[in-house]
């Protein structure tokens, strides 16, 4: 679904990516950990399309095309969603024109008609219970006013509705209480099917209690260094990132 | 020598200048005699401003000049001795004591102060003679670019005032305190030109108060240039106390280099007409200008400040924030401009200005504005023109205090905003003082200095 | 070529869709303006002598004005001498029936998206088209003519209702207010006029349709809206021109009278030509608008959209003189390639408990300069006024500039006004956010920008709000810098 081959990235004219390698296949879940500053956030947006970040080397092939000749829009329309560390705000303009338009994007690049105003309103209901979403922050502008818990709760339930083949959730556990943190993760766990990935982004291992990983990945200084099954998630936790470090012979 | 005449107009004022053009020229280097033709120039062609000028939409300055008045040419001998008049117990303020009367230095001939070396504090004229090179880099570089008339009255006119010269790399702890007076026998009217200079790196702070030290009419034009050189920081707190018959026309131009800050501060108590223009350049990047005013005004007081913060180059912020609270048939008026350059980028510009009215015969006219030609700026600005909160006021009397007292509280709490801006604790707490005094009516404006207890 | 480049191009090789020209057969006169041409306008229209005294005095006054120059805009220099100040579309005899309308006129209504026919038009909304200044047709007339009121052409009302005109013309906008609107005063040629009677709440929208046809001519139109006690009206106003090379100059004059209690709504969807991307062509936009409320509990609301026109001056205000009155002026300015808009509000409180809301949102793109200019003013028997004002700018692009002047003079203790304004720009991160969702960035720009101007296009009326939401984006496509 996804191959990552020796991806080099800069932000701003400094080097984040040196050389990243990855690969995904459907029905899988994969975390990728690491401390502050290793890369995590710069691969989610790189794979985004954000231009912020420039790709120096490597290639990325998602659903068998090239990823990086794509614009932003034309990678979420193939099937790939991030789900923001930090989801920005939109005043004035309202979830559920936001949504619909997103919606019926998609739709139009599937060849498919869009979705009427009730068939829309009805899709909402249906996902709303997935993600325990309640019809007040719908209402709202997009992510304005909305509470750290609530603007990630919110990106889950964007998930929902649009249905992606590739998922990335970066620090999608950050700021989350636990009751926060339970929803999002069976919101998540609701939405895995076997023709869909994840990628879970994250610096502690407690989302990863919620969500279960097939492969778990330790990204340090802009490189996956370790890459093993999901007992690595808690070696981590135990021996803390120093322990990487010190095997790196730092 | 004392010349009486009877002005009324902005041509007796042109009048008067060319006929005494030998006296303005007497004693001054070529550097500030040349921009006088230039300077009487624009003032004639635009005239003393009155409401038509829309800068000086809210204050017409010609009913000013209809009184008789005389004028100082020349530098006369007084023999104030300010330890007589002034006894100052704000502990580190009284190091250095520079005294201005009716615009002229004074104290010519006494070593000021035991400043850091390198730093000049001197005669204005007497430094352009002394250090023209210095003076002459920065001499009218800023006023000289203004089309305000008043300003190019002052520049056209002026003689003397204070230089004040801070060297790269030195850094003055204590606040140098400048007395501005205004004393003489008749009606007057005086200009003042001051130049202060903060070389590279260099920190100095200005405490500026103005009084007058009898009842005569006066009518004050006082120009000020100050450069902020890169990395240096300047402050500078107005205090304006003059009696409320006299006329107080400032003009204060600074100009800042990279990393340069720049702390300004007015605070006016007394005064009849009091007009302040305030005009600061960001010319170099991460520059920062915190400008901010404090207005107390009663009986038929009229205080106008026009703010213009030129945000010239990317990076620079701005902050400003004045605050009038208005009694009797006092009027108070706020005119502010932010204007942010093409290519200022990330520019952050923000702009305060808050009134309260406590009676049904004050007024207050506020007109801010933004001229924003970049894009990648953050910019606001807020007025508000209101009563005392009268809820605020209902919780405290409900705690039991006053209502005299609430509202004193009230009004302090306002003001206090403003004082709390003030970066130097001693000098702050002194504020702090006097304006609780001048909100309970025990500050007069008869009082010699509003910084100092009077022997 | 960046993204941004291609669209920005892709954008400005867009034709203003209402730039087309109807060949008909027009009358009009020659170029050039003294009293004698006032005297020939007020014949053509067969007015009354107190008309053209009216119009003789504003023209003498006008001869002494000076135009204004305290807006912060660039206005070149105009010909007074090189407009012809009247043109009609020739028709062949007095209407009896819409049979009787030219077909050449009814097909432009129709391609301006303005049927004339009644069965075919929105239900409920009452058209006056307007064509060079010369009300062309009126729709609905019999129907509102059953509850009283009266909406017809202002040379109409002048041979009609000469006692009503006579009454309120001049009152909200007297002939010597400012350059343009003696020049109006002096000129105008028709307009729209509508008296809604006590009690009386207008069953439907009143709108009035203007069309600039003709080439060098200016259009001076006047519209007198009076509401009497008790009685609403919501009006509406629409605009466009062919596009030309030459400037165009249009100087209307608004003016609304509400009596006790009245309500009045007007919208205004702006769309005049606004020159070329070179800043070649456009209309002068240096209109006169303004409301008395002159009964207690009164209110007068003025809703625009502004994206057309190559130079606005235009300040849609309130005189609150009834107790309890209130004012409220909700704005959206956009200026695109060398568009310059000075524009905003007047609030003047002089009843007690008067109340006013300004709401004006600037939007500026390419090379434009877009200001607002207002001023509240409190005048000293008018206790416990209230003002809000809200002004905010969205600059689009590094070349534009977003201006902010308001005015506040208060000399009333008890007065409470605030003013807040703030600048954006729509950030990267909010267009990567919509892209991510896959949305591209032309909608996404659109769609910030409708939200941005949400608080303003919810004021008007449905249809108008769809047409002006729709517009903004034509507007801006692209643009973002």
């Amino acid at each position: 679904m996804l191959s990552i081959k020796n991806l080099h990235a800069v932000v701003e004219g400094k080097e984040i990516l040196k050389g990243i390698n990855l690969e995904i296949k459907p029905g899988e879940i994969h975390a990728i950990m690491g401390p502050n500053g290793s890369g995590k956030s710069t691969l989610a947006n790189v794979l985004a399309g954000h231009e912020k970040y420039e790709v120096t080397e490597g290639e990325i092939t998602f659903m068998g095309e090239n990823l990086l000749d794509q614009a932003a829009e034309d990678r979420a329309r193939n099937g790939l969603f991030l789900s923001f560390q930090y989801p920005i705000e939109i005043p004035g303009v309202s979830m559920v024109n936001f949504l619909k338009t997103a919606v019926n994007e998609h739709r139009k690049h599937k060849g498919l008609d869009p979705l009427t105003a009730s068939q829309f309103l009805k899709l909402m209901e249906e996902k709303k219970k997935v993600v325990e979403i309640s019809s007040q922050l719908t209402n709202r502008s997009v992510n304005e006013g909305f509470s750290g818990g609530e603007k990630k709760r919110n990106e889950i339930f964007q998930m929902a509705m649009l249905e992606p083949r590739l998922s990335i959730l970066d620090e999608t556990d950050s700021g989350l209480d636990i009751d926060a943190l339970r929803v999002v993760a069976n919101g998540v766990n609701a939405l895995k099917r076997d023709d869909n990935a994840t990628i879970v982004v994250t610096h502690y291992q407690r989302l990863l209690d919620y969500i279960i990983p097939d492969h778990v990945h330790v990204m340090y200084n802009g490189k996956i260094v370790k890459s093993a099954g999901k007992e690595l998630a808690y070696e981590l936790e135990e021996k803390g990132y120093d322990w990487i470090k010190k095997e790196l012979g730092e | 020598m004392l010349e009486t005449v009877n002005y009324t107009a902005t041509e007796e004022l042109t009048d008067l200048f060319y006929q005494n053009i030998e006296m303005y020229r007497e004693g001054c280097p070529d550097f500030m005699n040349n921009p006088r033709g230039k300077a009487i120039g624009i003032f004639k062609r635009r005239g003393i401003p009155s409401r038509k000028n829309e800068d000086y939409k809210y204050t017409d300055l010609r009913p000013v000049f209809q009184n008789d008045f005389s004028v100082i040419p020349r530098y006369v001998e007084q023999n104030v001795d300010l330890h007589e008049v002034f006894n100052c117990d704000v502990p580190q303020l009284n190091t250095h004591l520079i005294l201005l009367i009716n615009g002229w230095y004074y104290g010519r001939n006494r070593k000021m102060g035991n400043f850091p070396e390198g730093v000049i504090c001197s005669s204005l004229q007497h430094a352009a003679n002394e250090h023209p090179e210095l003076v002459e880099k920065y001499y009218n570089q800023l006023a000289g670019q203004s089309e305000d008339p008043m300003s190019n009255l002052n520049t056209a006119l002026a003689k003397d005032g204070l230089f004040f010269y801070v060297p790269d790399n030195v850094t003055i702890e204590a606040p140098v305190q400048v007395i501005n007076l205004m004393n003489a026998k008749d009606h007057t009217f005086a200009i003042q030109r001051n130049l202060f200079v903060a070389g590279k790196n260099s920190e100095v702070k200005i405490v500026f108060c103005d009084h007058t030290l009898n009842q005569q009419y006066y009518i004050l034009n006082n120009l000020s240039e100050c450069f902020v050189n890169d990395d240096a920081r300047f402050g500078f707190f107005s205090v304006q106390n003059q009696h409320n018959g006299a006329v107080n026309n400032t003009h204060f131009y600074a100009k800042l280099g990279n990393h340069a800050k720049l702390d300004t501060n007015v605070i006016t108590l007394n005064g009849g007409i009091v007009r302040n223009n305030l005009q600061v350049k960001l010319a170099g990047e991460h520059a920062h200008a915190n400008v901010n005013g404090l207005i107390l005004a009663d009986e038929k007081q009229h205080v106008d400040n026009a703010t213009s913060i030129d945000h010239m180059m990317p990076n620079c912020t701005s902050s400003q924030l004045y605050k009038n609270i208005l009694d009797d048939q006092s009027s108070g008026a706020f005119s502010g401009k932010i204007h942010v350059f093409r290519d200022a980028q990330k520019t952050e510009a923000f702009q305060q200005n808050n009134n309260v009215l406590l009676t049904e015969t004050a007024e207050m006219n506020t007109k801010p504005q933004l001229i924003i030609d970049a894009d990648d700026v953050r910019c606001s600005h807020g007025a508000t023109v209101g009563r005392i909160d009268e809820d605020a006021l209902f919780y405290l009397r409900a705690r039991g205090i006053g209502e005299k007292e609430a509202r004193l509280m009230i009004m302090f709490a306002f003001a206090e905003e403003v004082l709390s801006q003030i970066g130097v604790p001693v000098l702050r707490e002194r504020m702090e003082e006097l304006v609780d005094r001048r909100l309970r009516g025990e500050l007069g404006p008869c009082q010699n200095c509003s910084l100092s207890h009077k022997k | 070529m960046t993204e941004q480049d291609k669209l920005l191009e892709q954008v400005t090789n867009e034709d203003y869709k209402f730039g087309f020209v109807t060949d008909i057969e027009t009358d009009i006169i020659d170029i050039g303006l003294n009293e004698d041409v006032v005297r020939l306008i007020s014949l053509k229209k067969e007015e009354p002598e107190w008309m053209l005294d009216f119009r003789l005095k504003a023209y003498r006054k006008w001869l002494e004005m000076k135009a204004p120059d305290w807006a912060y805009l660039k206005v070149p220099p105009i010909d007074y001498q090189s407009i012809s100040y009247y043109a009609a579309p020739k028709q062949k005899k007095k209407l009896n029936s819409l049979d009787e309308v030219d077909q050449e006129l009814l097909d432009t209504f129709n391609k301006l998206g303005i049927p004339l026919e009644e069965q075919k038009h929105l239900a409920g909304v009452a058209v006056d088209a307007v064509m060079d200044s010369v009300s062309v047709k009126t729709t609905f007339k019999e129907v509102l003519a059953e509850k009283g009121i009266i909406f017809c052409s202002f040379s109409e009302a002048v041979r009609e209702f000469p006692d009503l005109v006579k009454k309120y013309l001049g009152n909200a906008v007297p002939y010597a207010d400012n350059y343009f609107a003696a020049l109006n005063s002096a000129v105008f040629s028709d307009g729209s006029f509508c008296y809604i009677p006590k009690g009386v709440r207008c069953p439907m929208e009143l709108s009035t349709y203007f069309r600039i046809n003709a080439a060098n001519t200016g259009q001076f139109e006047r519209t007198l809206i009076v509401a009497d006690d008790d009685s609403y009206v919501s009006y509406l106003e629409g605009c466009t021109a062919p596009m030309r090379d030459e400037n165009q100059l249009h100087a209307a004059v608004v003016e609304i009278i509400a009596m006790e209690r009245a309500e009045v709504k007007y919208s205004t969807v702006q769309n005049w030509y606004p020159g070329d991307k070179n800043g070649k062509g456009g209309i002068y936009n240096f209109v006169t608008k303004r409301g008395i409320c002159r009964g207690d509990y009164s209110k007068i609301s003025w809703t625009q959209v502004e994206t057309g026109s190559a130079i606005t001056w235009k300040y849609p205000s309130c005189v609150l003189m009834g107790d309890h009155s209130k004012g409220e002026f909700y704005s959206v300015a956009l200026t695109n390639h060398h568009q310059q808009a000075d524009t905003g509000t007047k609030m003047i409180h002089i009843g007690k408990n008067t109340k006013s809301l300004i709401v004006s949102k600037g939007i500026s793109a390419g090379v434009s300069n877009n200001s607002y200019r207002g001023l509240v003013k409190v005048s000293k028997r008018a206790d416990n006024a209230r003002n809000f004002s809200q002004c905010d700018s969205l600059l689009m692009g590094s070349k534009c500039g977003a201006h902010t002047f308001p005015y506040i003079e208060c000399a009333n203790k008890s007065a409470i006004l605030e003013h807040e304004a703030t600048t954006s720009k729509i950030s990267e991160d909010q267009i990567f956010y919509c892209n991510q969702r896959g949305i591209d960035t032309e909608d996404a720009v659109a769609m910030i920008v409708n939200g941005y101007a949400k608080e303003v296009l919810n004021k008007l009326p449905m249809e108008f709000a769809v047409e002006a939401q729709k517009l903004l984006a034509l507007s801006l496509e692209g643009s973002v810098g």
